[in-house]
């Protein structure tokens, strides 16, 4: 399988992020047609284009759209989730760092195509040069008329506001999203209703993930069918992998959906030179991990599902032989526990529990039954919680344990961990001993 | 019940007049972003910040006052996310990433080696005020492992001497540069004023893409590999797609020539899912 540089195109241009730029290689001719079309025929289009969510849960974008109920005459909103949090997970990040322009266009697209006069997009705070990049991006939009009143003579107006947030994980569940960008503490709502009917300020709104807006010029340029042609039966076009950790070429690949992890590291040289791959995430760190077993599991929503977890958003994160599965599990689990908003109890709670019993088994000093205490507390999580920060939270714990059972064990029998941090590191140093508490700002700090 | 409060000619905060008045006039203008002005209470808290450093007692009070809620609702907010520093911060934010795949990567070491450096841990703050040291979750630079921020501005695949360097040279007051960001990293107020959503002009400082970034363009730009061509697709008329392919159409992974040696080679005998317990 070949890559497929479609978002990815334009990066390595000089001064890529500039509108000029984008011009230069075709861009904003996906807006010039829409504005042609019927914002209904956009819609269809998107839609029969196969195109899913690319932040991780894979729902249909088109159909997303189609949920919205027909127009009252007040206003409906798109929103852009820019939160990119979760572990593993690299792609929106630079994309918009590269070529905010791409999202801009996909913006105004959009927001034509659904009846939307105000776009909001809500990217994280802790990515100062990106946030520029963005407000820098929008002002270049405006003055050239691709956002405003009359958007190219259309008589089509939009406004669209960047809105940075300030540090917290949660906020990229869309409706804690939406409580966030009203000025509260971002918290998840119950749905129903939906956004599609109550989002923003409780008008019907969509939300989608930036690289699934970035992906909608195109889609409308060259047409359904043209991105269809890439990707599977049920995935289909391109999406961008994210390959991090031990191996030789870390980045971005942007690749047709179906391509394997095996692929993906012939591609970018393997795994470090003289070491093996243990295990990976195949979506970031709420997806349950996969193995050497798994390298030949096409990447796209159905084969990572049937094989016991999730595309997500194609966040690889490889470890080698030299990484403790414990140590790894463990620290993500304090980043649930750090980022839980504590709004229900058994996430809230649970994964406070959590974090307590694998302290204690990674220092050695886990009891009998501190494993299947671990899955009984999973157990009283996984499904129970209100979003789905909590299922994220117990599958790198569950699945770890499926794979790696004896590891556990290990630690437990042995009042220790048996592997050397050192041997993980991508440069030589020796542990220092740590006093108690250096240990207590992971997950200890914030809410 | 209580009774109505009585409407407060003056402010609560302790302000002066030039302050309060400047912090008036950006507050308005965030408000006016929005349809619903209490939405600009998160950008207001990064502008509080811009000024004292810190969600202050007087920065609470001013954004009550600004959005007519109650200090207790505006102080909800700010303790709910983590830029918000609840006491003064120093001028530079050094955050080392230490979520799995950066400590792993000898994130674990760096922290270590920074915090025993200036004699802080997380969330404190270097005696002369240059430096608060931070623990800081996944930051989307995976593939730039290990990472370290400072005011948010990326410092990719750092060592512990890097980053000491780093840390020294940022408490003798000397500009350093992020690998991707603007051409050196601004104070702390400045970042919080930024993230209140007023430019520096400072957008077009720095690189579009590190190395990582452009690892699968420059692979395909080498064997030149392309998307498939629009016209291909015979629909570049504007008349959307009316039809999804079959499966099987060309270019679909069911219709796909062996690429790589893997693919001839291993796991042609397993089908999509065949892994699955």
């Amino acid at each position: 399988m070949t890559l497929t540089p479609v978002l990815t195109d334009t990066w390595d241009k000089d001064r890529s992020w500039r509108l000029a730029t984008y011009e230069r290689a075709g861009g904003y001719g996906g807006l010039k047609k829409a504005l042609r079309m019927e914002p209904a025929e956009i819609v269809q289009a998107v839609k029969d284009s196969g195109l899913r969510g690319r932040g991780g849960a894979g729902f249909p974008t088109g159909m997303k759209w189609g949920f919205l109920p027909p127009p009252d005459g007040g206003p409906r909103y798109l929103v852009v989730n820019a939160d990119e949090s979760e572990p593993g997970t690299c792609k929106d990040i630079p994309l918009m760092l590269a070529s905010p322009q791409h999202l801009i266009e996909g913006v105004a697209i959009t927001s034509f195509a659904i009846g939307c006069d105000h776009a909001f997009i809500y990217v994280r705070g802790e990515v100062l040069h990106v946030y520029r990049r963005l407000l820098s991006a929008v002002e270049e939009a405006y003055r050239a008329g691709y956002l405003g009143k009359n958007i190219q003579g259309s008589g089509f107006d939009l406004d669209v506001t960047v809105h940075a947030g300030a540090g917290a994980y949660i906020c990229g569940e869309e409706t804690a999203l939406l409580d966030s960008l009203e000025g509260l503490r971002g918290q998840p709502r119950l749905k129903p209703p939906f956004p599609a009917v109550a989002g923003l300020y409780a008008r019907p709104t969509v939300v989608n993930n930036v690289e699934s807006i970035a992906s909608v010029p195109a889609i409308v340029a060259n047409g359904a069918d043209w991105f269809a042609s890439m990707g599977t039966e049920k995935s289909q076009g391109h999406g961008l992998f994210s390959l991090s950790g031990h191996v030789t070429r870390p980045g971005q690949y942007e690749a047709p959906l179906g391509i394997t992890l095996r692929e993906l590291l012939d591609l970018s040289g393997g795994i470090r030179a003289g070491h093996e791959l243990k295990f990976w995430t195949p979506g970031g760190s709420s997806t349950p991990i996969f193995t050497q077993e798994h390298l030949d599991t096409p990447l796209d929503y159905e084969s990572v599902g049937a094989a016991g977890s999730m595309l997500g958003t194609r966040a690889l994160q490889i470890f080698d032989e030299t990484v403790c599965v414990v140590r790894a599990v463990s620290r993500w689990t304090d980043f649930y526990a750090h980022e839980s908003c504590g709004k229900c109890t058994p996430c809230r709670e649970g994964t406070y529990w959590l974090k307590q019993v694998l302290h204690r088994i990674e220092a050695g000093e886990g009891a009998e039954g501190d494993l299947e205490l671990l899955l009984d507390l999973c157990d009283n999580i996984l499904g129970k919680a209100f979003c789905a920060l909590g299922d994220g939270a117990v599958s790198p714990i569950t699945s770890s344990i499926e794979h790696f059972r004896d590891e556990y064990q290990a630690h437990i029998d042995g009042h220790g961990c048996p592997f050397d941090p050192s041997a993980s590191a991508l440069f030589p140093y020796t542990p220092k001993t740590r006093t108690p508490g250096a240990l207590t700002g992971a997950g200890a700090g914030g809410h | 019940m209580t009774a109505e409060p009585v409407e407060q000619p003056t402010t609560k905060t302790r302000y002066d007049a030039e302050t309060l008045a400047s912090l008036t006039t950006d507050a308005t203008a965030i408000m006016a972003r929005y349809p619903d002005p209490r939405s600009g209470l998160l950008p207001m808290l990064h502008l509080v910040q811009s000024v004292d450093g810190y969600v202050s007692r007087d920065g609470i009070l001013f954004c009550a006052e600004m959005l007519g809620i109650t200090a207790a609702e505006v102080s909800a907010v700010a303790t709910f996310y983590t830029q918000y520093k609840r006491h003064p911060n120093g001028t530079y934010t050094v955050g080392v990433c230490t979520n799995t795949l950066c400590a792993v990567m000898g994130g674990d070491a760096i922290f270590d080696e920074l915090s025993e450096h200036l004699g802080v841990g997380h969330d404190e703050t270097t005696p002369d005020g240059a430096i608060t040291l931070e623990r800081v979750e996944c930051n989307a630079a995976c593939d730039y492992a290990p990472v370290v921020m400072v005011n948010w501005e990326f410092f990719d695949n750092q060592t512990p001497e890097s980053a000491t360097a780093l840390a020294d040279k940022l408490i003798l007051g000397e500009d350093v540069v992020p690998t991707r960001g603007a051409a050196s990293v601004c104070s702390f107020k400045q970042m919080s004023r930024v993230l209140a959503g007023f430019p520096d002009g400072r957008a077009d400082e720095g690189v579009g893409a590190g190395a990582p970034t452009l690892a699968g363009l420059q692979i395909a730009r080498e064997r030149g590999w392309t998307a498939p061509e629009a016209s291909a697709a015979g629909d570049a008329d504007g008349a959307a797609g009316q039809t999804s392919p079959p499966v099987g159409t060309p270019g679909s992974s069911a219709e796909r020539k062996p690429a790589t040696a893997s693919d001839a080679s291993v796991g042609k005998d397993k089908k999509p899912g065949e892994d699955a317990k």
